[in-house]
């Protein structure tokens, strides 16, 4: 689950992580109450699930109310372009008023889990600002990496190390090593998948702040972490997607016009590329699961059917504890619901497939079946281009 | 000879007394496992199909002689009763268990002592060796017995592979799913290693997926170690980055763990790569030794 900067900051200050002081407004008079009680300098800095604000014109200094009115009435309510948004960017609901802060250096923290050690890793760089997959390519020495050991966590001597790499001298040397140890309790307790600071401040006084934060946490431990759960912000999810979480279905909306029903990701997955090998493009990733009821067969059907791109849908199943006759009952229900619109092509595998093969062709339906993956994608390719 | 499951284990279940565990205790129990216990805790002595369950793991240990578990625990407890598995000195603990948040495994996978028991999974469709064990949800009627070890990040894909082995008449040593979580207790490394030890396999399937770089490290060992030809397949070509593809590990970052660049890596260290998930098993007909 993907978190608003000001969400992950208030998070992280929970745990002794320095930020600046900052309040989430949504409308130009709040922008301009917050600024005025925080003082000026602020900056006002949209609030979207997505980076490259900065050079987009989404993050603008304010040094007095006019400018800070200036700012939120260009930014708020309008849609922000950046280099992860895609070209149809995201409209901008809200924006973080943020104490302006003097800047001596900026310099790069984050925390993953690393997949090969199976632990958290931090990594640090001197070059904060920057994308750390470029310094990675241009000057992969400056990027330092300790890996933590889970039953003790981050330890001090840990810490020290990566602030002298990171030529924190004076009391940034101290802040540096407590702003650290901080972010590694953060990280720990609140379940993350990703801490972000980019960039980690310091101060002309040796101050260590976070002046941006990007945080993910795991949704696996969202049970556990009920008031990170109570920040989702679904405007800034795909509809379609906010529908197919509510059955507990995986889907994920892409570009193309072949809407896939598969069960299992690796299959799923597997079932996209082998409709751009075919030379169409998947118009989605959709998962429905190992055990999926006809109940969930309909939902999936409703959903990936309502995206108004798809204009042919492929199911690929394998039936193994989702038996095909299961899978053919609900389809066949889901269909005469929801009304034949579109062509389907169906691979079935597996589980009872002799049966669900009959109730399809006795349903009256026109249903395309087709034996294996190749075929299954060849036969979509063929309809396409015919229609 | 087979790897990890075969006619030696004796499977215990922990959460035989779910519905997926009492169901997937008796598909086991059809296919030829020898199921010989399951661990709820405070409901031993009761029974789930004639196997008798106990509250603990170490119980059932103690009085089955189980050496294998297979985990269907709810994803809050699974690292726990994986745990328990390990505390209980099992060879092999395979947990299907999917959504277990990422930090219970780090923490998990660090308590395991060295030499201690395997964990496989989490999120893994489990490990069968056909004719002999299955340990797992996997469909036991699309496998069929000979010396093609397949290894995979997925469930349902796995099943797609085997079914093109079988119907060639390419039969499987043992199929191994590793699970599709970024962390998980067996690597594609740590099943190669068996596989290239096993007597019994002649070749191995190796389907990847987005997201890691367990697929880079497994070239790495197959251009050192592995004299055994390989037929790699990796899903996910036409994810989009950013995005996690349903496995909680399937996700590009940062321009890291491309389809592309796994496919390299695998091509260079002399893996029969297919770019087609429909040619694993065509390829593997004509990579495999005598043909």
């Amino acid at each position: 689950m993907n978190l608003h900067e000001h969400q992950a900051k208030a998070l992280l200050a929970g745990y002794d992580v320095r930020v600046p002081r900052g309040e989430p407004v949504e409308s130009v008079g709040e922008a301009v109450a917050a600024a005025s009680r925080l003082g000026y300098p602020v900056v006002v800095k949209a609030q979207i699930h997505a980076g490259g604000r900065g050079k987009a014109g989404g993050v603008r200094l304010a040094r007095n109310e006019a400018a800070v009115r200036e700012a939120a009435e260009a930014i708020l309510g309008h849609v922000l372009v950046t280099k992860q948004t895609g070209p149809e960017g995201r409209l901008v609901r809200r924006l973080l008023i943020e104490e302006g802060v003097d800047i001596a250096r900026e310099l790069y923290v984050s925390l993953i889990v690393d997949r090969s050690s199976g632990r958290p890793m931090i990594i640090a760089s001197a070059a904060g600002g920057m994308d750390i997959e470029e310094v990675a390519i241009e000057t992969p020495e400056k990027i330092q990496t300790v890996l933590v050991d889970p039953a003790v966590g981050l330890q001090p001597f840990q810490a020290r190390r990566l602030a002298f790499g990171l030529g924190l001298k004076g009391p940034a040397f101290g802040n540096g090593v407590s702003f650290l140890l901080a972010l590694y309790r953060a990280f720990d307790g609140l379940d993350a998948s990703q801490v972000e600071i980019n960039p980690m401040l310091v101060t002309g006084d040796g101050e260590v702040l976070a002046l941006d934060a990007k945080l993910s946490v795991d949704d696996s431990a969202l049970f556990r972490q009920r008031k990170v759960a109570a920040l989702r912000d679904i405007r800034e999810e795909s509809p379609l997607e906010v529908e197919a979480d509510r059955h507990h279905l995986n889907y994920i909306k892409l570009d193309g016009s072949v809407g896939c029903m598969v069960n299992g990701a690796g299959l799923a997955m597997a079932t996209m590329d082998i409709v751009k090998l075919a030379g169409a493009e998947p118009a989605n990733f959709l998962d429905v699961g190992g055990g999926a009821s006809a109940d969930q067969i309909e939902n999936a059907f409703r959903i990936l059917s309502s995206d108004s791109s798809v204009r042919i849908v492929l199911i690929n199943i394998f039936g193994g504890i989702l038996r095909c006759d299961r899978l053919a009952e609900g389809l066949i229900a889901a269909v005469r619901k929801l009304g034949l619109r579109l062509p389907i092509v169906i691979r079935m595998e597996g589980t009872n497939v002799e049966v669900a093969r009959r109730m399809l062709a006795d349903s009256g339906m026109d249903f395309t079946p087709a034996d294996g993956m190749k075929d299954a994608a060849d036969k979509v390719v063929a309809k396409l281009r015919a229609a | 000879m087979s790897v990890l499951v075969g006619h030696e284990t004796r499977l215990l279940v922990q959460g035989i007394t779910g519905r997926e565990g009492a169901f997937h205790t008796g598909a086991c129990r059809d296919y030829g496992t020898r199921v010989v216990a399951g661990v709820t805790p405070g409901k031993g002595g009761q029974e789930v199909a004639g196997v008798p369950v106990f509250d603990t793991a170490r119980e059932a240990v103690r009085a089955t002689g189980a050496n294998t578990s297979l985990v269907f625990v709810p994803p809050r407890f699974a690292a726990d009763a994986i745990a328990e598995a390990v505390d209980a000195g099992l060879d092999l603990v395979v947990s299907i268990t999917e959504n277990v948040p990422t930090q219970d495994m780090v923490r998990v996978v660090r308590a395991r002592p060295p030499g201690g028991t395997r964990i496989l999974g989490p999120n893994c469709p489990g490990a069968i060796s056909p004719n002999r064990a299955k340990v797992g949800i996997m469909p036991g009627f699309i496998h069929r017995e000979g010396a093609v070890g397949v290894v995979s990040r997925s469930g349902t894909l796995t099943y797609e592979a085997v079914h093109q082995l079988s119907r060639r008449g390419i039969g499987q040593s043992t199929c191994v799913g590793i699970g599709g979580d970024p962390v998980i207790g067996t690597s594609f490394v740590d099943v190669l290693e068996l596989f290239a030890a096993d007597d019994e396999t002649e070749a191995v399937v190796l389907i990847g997926e987005i997201g890691g770089s367990a697929e880079e490290e497994a070239a790495d060992f197959i251009r050192r170690e592995m004299t055994k030809p390989v037929v790699g397949f990796i899903a996910g070509q036409t994810a989009p980055p950013g995005r996690r593809m349903g496995h909680a590990g399937a996700i590009v970052m940062g321009g890291k763990g491309t389809a592309a660049e796994k496919m390299e890596a695998l091509r260079s260290a002399g893996v029969h790569v297919v770019e087609s998930p429909a040619d694993i098993g065509a390829m593997m007909e004509s990579a495999l030794p005598g043909s």
